[in-house]
């Protein structure tokens, strides 16, 4: 009963304040760990991650799409932004852009067909291109020199100043990470997410109201590419080095178990999943072999216990709704 | 003034003629109710005129205008709004969401809009919310604002996805037997909102099995049977008409309206 109560508070608290007080906490933790480059990496990591599973949410969560293929565009971004910085010695920034929007127009050609199809269906078009690009990727040796992957990318650079330090890809994945909240957070809650929302709810009652269902699931589907375009790159630049293993189907169904595990269509829910199914394994290191058991386990007790994620509502209304207490759902129904 | 045309529509699925040489138009500020028996075709008009099925022959105009191939948010856009046989409402989502989605077509926040926070999205944000709180307020569903759209009681439901239609202003509203399900109390209240809807000169297309409804609201009546229209005319010509009563399998239509 507390807790419920407490729950209800939190997501009281309006946005801005909820952001900026993330941002404090974030800054304090690279504070705290700048000079570790272990916890710096896997924060690097959690904030990227973070990124794609904020982005999937727009699809599979306020849209209702059910794309499998996120990791994709995760991939085609990272390409993109190698490529060019190798071959054509484009400046980081602009490698950056053009890598969100390559993945931003793969993004829209996917959706063209899937956008047409439903659930399972859906589902499997996306997953059968996370596949293809992968495969393309190993055989398109002449561009991608396929297995070996790329090496040597350079580091990101803004302004003149390399950032080679993780302090200082852990900032700007942060930075990458606000900015993709933010611009969804605004999608959502003005027109065009309503319009995401009504599609997901009922398409031919949202035809009925006059939305584009076709255009605007095409909407969806591009921007969410767009941010897993610019994580890819700033994956590929921190890494330095590329290749195929880093966006197999295994990532894709990564990003998809953190928007599940967090709360799908819920934003700051998305984030947390993607933090704690980062930092799970890395926390149970000690525990060796077994600690991906413990994610396994921890995985299986949300969905049992709590189906719409840990921050999920029951109630997935964008107008604040005066709810008596949070609706217990019955097991299994997620 | 001519709003709605059909001219010779057929629709046809597979073998089955779901409708046949339809011709009928309605008129400005009308009540034009559609009737016939179950799977005579009515709601077959309705998903042919919102595109949600194209016209396997024949034309749909609007304001003289074709929109048999038209995409239903088109044709939305031109004035057409509809309701569901069966309600068709975002049910995880507030009244109020519900009828700000009812509002699309009215607003042009665009995706850059909303992105750059423009004074035109912050203005539309604005205004739109006062107009759903306006139009929920004239529907008697004020109270309900905050609460899930599905959570309400059955009557409400209807009336709120009657006010989602109407929130786009259609030329013409569409609706889909908007009294099935309901008890005596909530059809009579349904009768008077749409009186009041008649008074401020809405013009209504109305597929309804209630007759005492439809010959209490409506100027005219179409009767469909078998995807083909047996009869046209005011409620007094409908109820003496004998192939109307044969349709109804001998029933007397005085006594299924009384």
């Amino acid at each position: 009963m507390n807790l419920a109560l407490s729950y209800q508070k939190i997501t009281k608290i309006n946005g801005r304040t909820r952001m900026l007080v993330f941002l404090g906490a974030a800054l304090l933790f690279a504070l705290i760990f700048q000079n570790n480059s272990y916890v710096m990496r896997v924060g690097v990591l959690a904030m990227l991650f973070a990124t794609l599973t904020v982005s999937l949410n727009l699809v599979n969560g306020y849209t209702g799409l059910f794309s499998l293929g996120h990791a994709a565009f995760y991939g085609i971004g990272a390409y993109t932004s190698a490529l060019l910085s190798l071959n054509l010695n484009f400046p980081f920034w602009l490698s950056f852009l053009s890598a969100g929007v390559v993945a931003m127009l793969f993004g829209a050609l996917v959706s063209l067909p899937a956008a047409r199809l439903r659930g399972i269906y859906l589902a499997i078009i996306t997953l059968a291109f996370a596949e293809i690009t992968r495969l393309l990727i190993i055989n398109m040796q002449w561009l991608t020199h396929g297995p070996f992957g790329l090496p040597g990318i350079p580091p990101p650079s803004l302004f003149g100043y390399e950032v080679t330090s993780d302090a200082g890809v852990y900032l700007i994945s942060l930075a990458l990470l606000l900015l993709t909240v933010y611009v969804i957070e605004r999608i959502m809650h003005a027109r065009p997410g309503y319009a995401l929302l009504a599609i997901r709810e009922d398409e031919q009652a949202a035809a009925a109201s006059g939305i584009k269902v076709f255009l605007y699931k095409i909407l969806a589907f591009a921007i969410a590419a767009f941010f897993a375009g610019l994580a890819g790159s700033v994956y590929a630049h921190y890494t330095r080095f590329i290749s195929h293993d880093s966006f197999t189907l295994n990532e894709s169904f990564a990003v998809l178990s953190m928007l599940v595990f967090g709360g799908i269509g819920s934003t700051p829910g998305a984030i947390l999943g993607a933090f704690l199914l980062t930092a799970i394994p890395e926390v149970f290191r000690f525990a060796a072999d077994y600690r991906m058991v413990i994610y396994g386990v921890v995985l299986t007790l949300v969905i049992l216990f709590r189906p719409q994620g840990i921050l999920g509502k029951s109630s997935l209304a964008l107008t604040g709704a005066p709810r008596a207490k949070p609706e217990r759902k019955s097991r299994g129904t997620a | 003034m001519e709003l709605l045309r059909f001219v010779s529509v057929t629709r046809r699925f597979g073998g089955l003629i779901a409708l046949q040489n339809l011709s009928f138009s309605v008129h400005e500020g009308e009540i034009v109710g559609m009737i016939g028996p179950n799977g005579a075709g009515k709601s077959t008009v309705f998903n042919v005129m919102m595109g949600v099925y194209p016209a396997t022959d024949g034309k749909v105009a609007f304001l003289n205008e074709d929109i048999t191939r038209k995409e239903t948010a088109d044709i939305v856009q031109r004035g057409i709004g509809r309701t569901f046989q069966t309600t068709r409402l975002f049910k995880n989502l507030t009244v109020l969401d519900n009828v700000r989605i009812g509002l699309h077509t009215r607003a042009h926040t665009s995706v850059l809009d909303a992105i750059f926070h423009t004074p035109r999205a912050r203005h539309e944000r604005e205004s739109m919310q006062v107009e759903s709180h306006r139009l929920l307020a004239l529907s008697g569903l004020g109270q309900m604002a905050g609460h899930n759209a599905g959570s309400l009681p059955y009557g409400d439901q209807r009336r709120l996805e009657i006010t989602r239609a109407l929130a786009a202003q259609p030329k013409l509203l569409l609706l889909d037997e908007p009294a099935a399900g309901m008890n005596r109390v909530e059809s009579e209240a349904l009768g008077s909102f749409m009186g009041k809807l008649r008074d401020q000169g809405q013009t209504i297309l109305l597929i309804e099995h209630d007759m005492k409804l439809v010959m209490r609201l409506c100027d005219r009546i179409i009767v469909l049977n078998y995807g083909q229209k047996i009869a046209e005319g005011t409620p007094d010509e409908i109820q003496r008409h004998p192939k109307v009563i044969e349709a109804y399998l001998g029933e007397e239509l005085d006594d299924v309206a009384a």
